[in-house]
């Protein structure tokens, strides 16, 4: 396995190729073009096919009918081009299409800016578009875990027959760090046989569609989604922790880059001996509830930190069950709330633990 | 005694749920019939659009897709990249492929996809209650126009066959109408070079047919035939505007 | 002798098989069918030509033609 210094979007998408996705539908959007770019250099060499959309909203419909004759497909875009791909992704689960979508965030909302942020967490984990669905949403914190993620959301798409956002904050796409491709023997193209339109040789002609009318039909449809969607929360749940092992005063919660931030800050304060914990959720759909509820359980004091006005802090607090008061930092616009920023809260937090026990 | 004409068997012997007299039917059989007769039935896969045509693919036997509102050129080209063994073809209305569609349809035509799209214009959005459409006629009366589509608020008629015919990526561009027996009989001929067109698997073929609304029209059936020949041709003349002139050039060779 | 067959339960009534038969022998019965439609029948039956323009332009592919000896091609059926 050779390590190669790698920037995150064309790491994701060389990910995407080793893991037999050889479609690609994309419309240039910045902080992603890497990632359009590398498809359309490297899919005609491994007998794949790149096309450049019209807009997101064309391309969100392309991977529909991708996916829906059976084929590995994957798309991305930044934010704005998100939203425009929202009435598709609603589509996308209404057909019961696998689908990877990659959403290299940049602030909102609006034209806004085109520097990192976190501020779509509650469109990807809550409030995509119309309907009752879910979009299982990963998040990398560095460019091998965006390559791993990258995989496990394809494997995640077609176990589950579910759409699968990889969420990543601007910077996963921008910046460059060593990677490790694993060796992926890969299975036949998408096993769809049983649904997929090939052409109705030999069996009776099938349909693709979101289109129910009949209200029982659907009620039980979305009832059987929501089965699945159980399935993944029980066996696809992720996340990580930091300096958790021992007794902690403060747990930081982050996802993504702002994890790093924090566990720089985590490093710092321990060097005066000052304990502090990170709770990293890595699947943010299904939320790790349980386990944060536990991590926030052993502290005396909770922080999230993102890059926006308080997204996954609503998640927090709901893991917390008013255990804790959950305190915010939160930086939007393209800014990062900095190690510095991190350490400064803590200490305010710390001088009120030891208020407290006198 | 011979059987000289019965029900193409890429069509569902089920009635269809249209309007007495909307000609929907008639332009759904041509499809099924040219299918038939190239043989692709069992390679065939259409994408039904979103309006009274949303039910498309309960009426043809073989593989369907439901794309939404005005993205079926968008649902085709996924699966025909990914596919191109399989024979693609959209079937839409006008509200969704000439309004909410344009896009769509014109980029699907300009990358020269290898679909056939087949465009029913009968000049309003039948399904949502008969509003005006981007084909609506200058001065009809439509329940969102009620003194009739003035000019000067609501613009001219948008002739989609010309505009993808302006375009050079397109091999086929055709328009036919379905107001008597020998103009069902000259677009028959068209919608299966349409689909011969693919067949060849060349550069994107399309085939827009005039058709009746008789419901949101307000006019009989019989009378409806009528209105298409003395109101709509004049904005919407029949024949094929594109044909393929074989090699012409290198820039044409995927033609 | 050409005929033709209408399926009385698809037909919808919509006359434009009457309109289009250059014999005029097809009319609406009195009797409706199970959509509740009065449906379309021939009511001159040996003056059918064979001719298929009914079928031709019929919606609701409700209409069948028969016919023996020289058939009318112009319509490249099977």
């Amino acid at each position: 396995m050779t390590r190669v210094l790698m920037k995150g979007n064309e790491a994701i998408a060389e990910a995407a190729i080793r893991a037999g996705c050889l479609h690609f539908f994309g419309y240039p959007i910045t902080p992603q073009n890497e990632i359009p770019e590398y498809f359309s250099r490297r899919l005609p060499q491994v007998g794949g096919e790149y096309v450049q959309t019209e807009s997101e909203v064309a391309t969100s419909n392309m991977i529909f009918g991708a996916a829906g004759v059976g084929v590995r497909v994957m798309t991305s875009s930044s934010s704005p081009g998100i939203s425009l791909m929202s009435e598709g992704i609603s589509y996308l689960a209404g057909a019961d299409l696998p689908v990877v979508i990659v959403n290299m965030m940049r602030a909102g909302p609006g034209l806004a800016g085109i520097l990192p942020s976190q501020s779509d967490y509650a469109h990807a984990t809550r409030g995509t578009a119309h309907g009752d669905f879910e979009l299982t949403v990963l998040a990398p914190s560095s460019v091998q875990e965006a390559v791993d993620l990258t995989i496990l959301s394809f494997q995640i798409a077609e176990r589950y027959r579910v759409p699968v956002m990889l969420l990543g904050d601007g910077m996963i796409g921008q910046m460059m760090e060593p990677v490790e491709f694993p060796e992926l023997e890969v299975g036949p193209p998408l096993a769809a046989d049983d649904w997929a339109l090939t052409g109705c040789r030999g069996r009776e002609p099938r349909l693709v569609s979101s289109l129910y009318l009949d209200p029982v039909e659907l009620n039980d449809k979305n009832y059987e989604r929501y089965r699945r969607y159980a399935l993944i929360r029980d066996k696809e749940t992720r996340f990580d922790t930091y300096n958790c092992d021992g007794p902690y005063d403060v747990l930081l919660t982050a996802f993504g880059v702002m994890a790093r931030v924090c566990m720089s800050a985590i490093d710092e304060l321990a060097k005066e001996g000052i304990r502090v914990g990170l709770f990293r959720p890595i699947t943010l759909n299904p939320f790790p509830e349980d386990a944060c509820r536990s991590a926030i359980a052993r502290a005396k004091r909770v922080l999230d930190v993102e890059m926006n006005m308080g997204q996954m802090l609503v998640d927090i607090r709901l893991a917390a069950r008013g255990s804790h008061d959950i305190d915010f930092i939160g930086k939007c616009g393209g800014l990062t709330p900095s190690v510095e920023d991190v350490v400064e809260r803590v200490r305010v937090h710390l001088a009120a633990i030891r208020a407290e026990e006198r | 005694m011979q059987k000289i004409f019965s029900h193409p068997c890429s069509m569902i012997e089920d009635p269809l749920h249209y309007c007495p007299g909307c000609t929907h039917g008639i332009i759904h059989r041509l499809v099924a019939e040219s299918i038939d007769e190239l043989g692709i039935r069992e390679r065939a896969v259409g994408v039904s659009s979103v309006g009274c045509s949303v039910c498309t693919y309960k009426y043809f036997r073989c593989d369907m897709f439901q794309a939404s509102h005005g993205r079926a050129p968008a649902v085709a080209t996924g699966a025909k990249r990914c596919r191109p063994e399989l024979i693609l073809f959209c079937y839409q209305g006008d509200g969704d492929l000439a309004a909410i569609g344009t896009s769509e349809i014109i980029h699907a035509a300009n990358r020269g996809e290898k679909i056939t799209c087949i465009f029913a214009n009968n000049a309003v959005y039948g399904m949502t209650g008969g509003q005006m459409a981007p084909t609506t006629i200058p001065g009809q009366r439509t329940s969102t126009t009620p003194a009739g589509r003035r000019v000067s608020q609501d613009g001219f008629p948008l002739p989609m066959a010309e505009m993808l015919a302006s375009l050079r990526t397109p091999g086929y561009v055709a328009r036919v109408s379905m107001h008597a027996p020998s103009e069902i009989i000259r677009a028959k001929e068209i919608v299966r070079r349409a689909f011969l067109h693919q067949v060849e698997d060349r550069c994107f073929s399309f085939v827009e047919c005039l058709s009746t609304c008789p419901t949101n029209w307000g006019l009989s059936p019989a009378e409806s035939l009528k209105w298409i020949e003395r109101e709509m041709l004049p904005y919407y003349p029949l024949g094929e505007l594109k044909v393929p002139d074989g090699k012409t050039g290198d820039e044409d060779e995927h033609n | 002798m050409p005929a033709i067959r209408v399926a009385g339960d698809k037909c919808k009534g919509c006359e434009l098989c009457c309109v289009a038969c250059p014999q005029k022998i097809i009319a609406l019965s009195d009797e409706i069918n199970t959509q509740g439609f009065r449906y379309a029948r021939v009511v001159d039956a040996p003056r059918c030509i064979g001719c298929g323009l009914c079928a031709i332009s019929c919606p609701d592919l409700a209409i069948e033609v028969y016919a023996e000896g020289t058939v009318y091609q112009f319509y490249s059926y099977h």
